[in-house]
């Protein structure tokens, strides 16, 4: 379960001063949904995903995750989380297995758990084969890979992707999707961003348009059809980002 | 304080560095194999050299001398000077390496030396030349001869003791043991590199375990994980202190193996006569104690190094921030060696010179141990402050995410 409660971030700018990044944005997520987050570049997305996640501490308000909040047990609730996003890369020198282990091990899996939750993931993702190659001779999509087991190595309810597809070609954006229905059908909660609204509408159960880093429009796909009266969804968005 | 999350974080961190060829390269490859061949170079040439200028018979001049024919003719029979003709411009041949010292006979000096008169001899060389200096040598040798045999001569037609000009001898007796000598000589390069080495080692792993990760993008991806920012912190400090330490450890080593294999091979080329400076043994207890003293000195450029390099976004501007620090610590490190500049409680309050001084005092077999605790305790301060602020700014949002 995801709720999050107002949740503001400032930063400051040399130039600019005080920049409000998000701005009092709530929205809940409930386990087995998939929550879309859209929005144009420079929304407040990332930022609003990177405090759910805990890298970000909120100016304001806070969030429940896991049922614990951000503000309060970022810790616990990093250990319930498992975040993605393509600024995530990998540690180039470390085997696909390595990095994996690392990470398991940092949520504080034993060895015997770990070795378990490593021969799951490597045989459900078709990794084996490059489990002993070292990441940076690894091709976009096996890093892809790589990067889905450790976000799924110490198993979290709760699964935040942030523009995962940017930058991928067809077959890797494919695996990702394929990806995040499948955490949605094993009952994780699951929030993501993007551009691509092809995604969430074969994806989202709900979607929540950002801009400026306010929520502009939530609800589910026919709702924001029926609230705009609008059934392309590039048009709906252009039209609530425009008003 | 969970030291599970920083032992985790460090292993992945020593795994992910020693697979780095640049890592390696400044922690183990220059230590053990350019240091040494450095050193054995330099030493095994300059031995070289002095061996190829003894072994020449010098080219020299003889101005004037005619009306003194038992002189020249003494000179001529020296079997280890090669004389030529004189020439006018026998400056510009000792200036050009032709020959390499002239000696100037004065008029009448035989018949000078009969009569009891006094002369002066005057012997030209090139200054700071070696092998100027060895013919200027050689000749100065036969004159000194010379002149004590017609002393001898002259007392003897006297019927006088020798004592009349040698009332009595002049003895100087060192008291200080050979390892100090030497440690005066060479102590206080030792601390120099030591602690010159100790911040190079830092320097690569630091940039790379903070900006480099920025750079590459893993520093969000570490951040996800529920490790604690202090352990991450903690894990990658522990990875620079030991790149930091093994530096130094492997210089200093393979300093002392090449020091020791160089000092053999100058020995036998100068057959058994060393120069005070080579009369240097670092004991046991010295290095020890020198290992005690400068860790806390690694633990400070570890943990400042770190946390000048968290502050860059990338590689580049870390180097930026970095390369100045070299200047700042090499001035130190430095004054140490300058003489005159002797250990005090308040210079037992400066970072790096500290450590300099002391190291240099142990070396020497001089332990003053109130003063090694109070550098101890300033420097362990000195780190325990820089750790500290190392582990701050990664709490802090707008430094792991400065754009």
């Amino acid at each position: 379960m995801i709720e999050a409660r107002h949740l503001v971030k400032r930063f400051r700018d040399k130039k600019r001063g005080t920049v409000c990044a998000v701005n009092g944005v709530s929205f809940s997520c409930r386990p087995g949904e998939i929550y879309g987050l859209l929005g144009p570049n420079g929304a407040g997305k990332t930022t609003t995903l990177r405090m759910l996640a805990t890298i970000l501490a909120p100016s304001e308000g806070t969030a429940i995750v896991a049922g614990y909040d951000v503000a309060k047990d970022p810790q616990i609730v990093r250990s319930r989380v498992g975040f993605l996003s393509t600024a995530t890369a990998l540690y180039g020198r470390l085997s696909a297995q390595e990095m994996v282990e690392y990470f398991g091990r940092l949520h504080g899996l034993d060895e015997p758990t770990l070795r378990r939750r490593i021969d799951e993931i490597f045989t459900r993702l078709e990794m084996n084969d490059f489990r002993d190659r070292r990441c940076d001779k690894l091709s976009t999509g096996m890093k892809q890979k790589v990067s889905i087991a450790r976000t799924l190595v110490h198993d979290p309810s709760v699964m935040i992707f942030d523009e995962p597809t940017v930058g991928l070609d067809v077959m890797a954006a494919r695996t990702i999707v394929s990806f995040i229905r499948e955490c949605r059908d094993h009952g994780k909660t699951v929030v993501f961003s993007t551009h691509v609204m092809s995604e969430v509408e074969k994806l989202c159960d709900h979607i929540g348009i950002i801009h400026d880093g306010k929520l502009q429009a939530e609800g589910t796909l026919p709702e924001l059809r029926a609230r705009f009266g609008i059934q392309d969804l590039e048009e709906l968005f252009v039209k609530v980002v425009e008003s | 304080m969970s030291f599970r999350n920083v032992g985790i974080v460090y292993r992945k961190e020593l795994i992910d560095s020693l697979r780095d060829r640049r890592t390696v390269i400044s922690m183990v490859v220059v230590p053990l194999l350019v240091m040494p061949l450095l050193g054995i170079g330099m030493l095994a040439l300059s031995a070289k050299l002095v061996g190829q200028a003894e072994e020449e018979v010098p080219t020299v001049m003889i101005l004037g001398g005619e009306d003194s024919p038992r002189v020249m003719a003494d000179l001529r029979q020296l079997k280890d000077l090669h004389i030529v003709p004189a020439k006018p411009d026998y400056v510009d041949e000792i200036s050009n390496r032709q020959i390499r010292a002239v000696v100037e006979i004065p008029e009448g000096f035989e018949a000078k030396l009969a009569a009891g008169e006094s002369s002066t001899v005057k012997i030209y060389m090139y200054e700071g030349e070696l092998k100027s200096s060895f013919g200027a040598d050689r000749l100065q040798r036969f004159f000194r001869e010379l002149r004590d045999r017609t002393i001898r001569e002259h007392l003897e037609e006297r019927q006088l003791q020798d004592t009349l000009v040698h009332p009595f001898d002049i003895q100087q007796k060192n008291v200080a043991p050979p390892e100090k000598v030497g440690g005066a000589i060479l102590g206080g390069l030792v601390p120099y590199f030591v602690i010159l080495l100790c911040l190079t080692g830092a320097m690569y792993p630091a940039m790379d375990l903070t900006a480099g990760e920025k750079e590459r993008g893993t520093i969000e991806t570490i951040l996800c994980s529920p490790v604690s920012r202090t352990h991450l912190v903690l894990g990658k400090f522990l990875m620079v202190l030991t790149a930091s330490i093994a530096t130094a450890v492997l210089s200093i080593t393979s300093m002392a193996v090449s020091f020791g294999a160089g000092k053999k091979l100058l020995l036998s080329v100068t057959n058994g006569e060393a120069d005070a400076a080579l009369q240097i043994t670092i004991t046991g207890k010295a290095m020890v104690s020198i290992f005690f003293v400068v860790l806390p000195l690694a633990v400070f450029f570890s943990a400042a190094l770190l946390a000048l390099s968290l502050f860059a976004k990338s590689f580049k501007e870390a180097q930026s921030y970095i390369s100045p620090l070299m200047i700042v610590v090499v001035l130190p490190a430095v004054a140490a060696l300058l003489p005159g500049v002797e250990l005090d409680a308040t210079l037992a309050l400066v970072p790096v010179l500290n450590t300099s001084l002391v190291s240099k005092e142990i070396i020497t077999g001089t332990y003053h141990w109130n003063l090694i605790a109070l550098i101890f305790l300033s420097s362990s301060a000195y780190a325990c402050a820089a750790l500290a602020i190392a582990v701050k700014l990664f709490q802090r949002e707008d430094v792991l995410f400065r754009t």
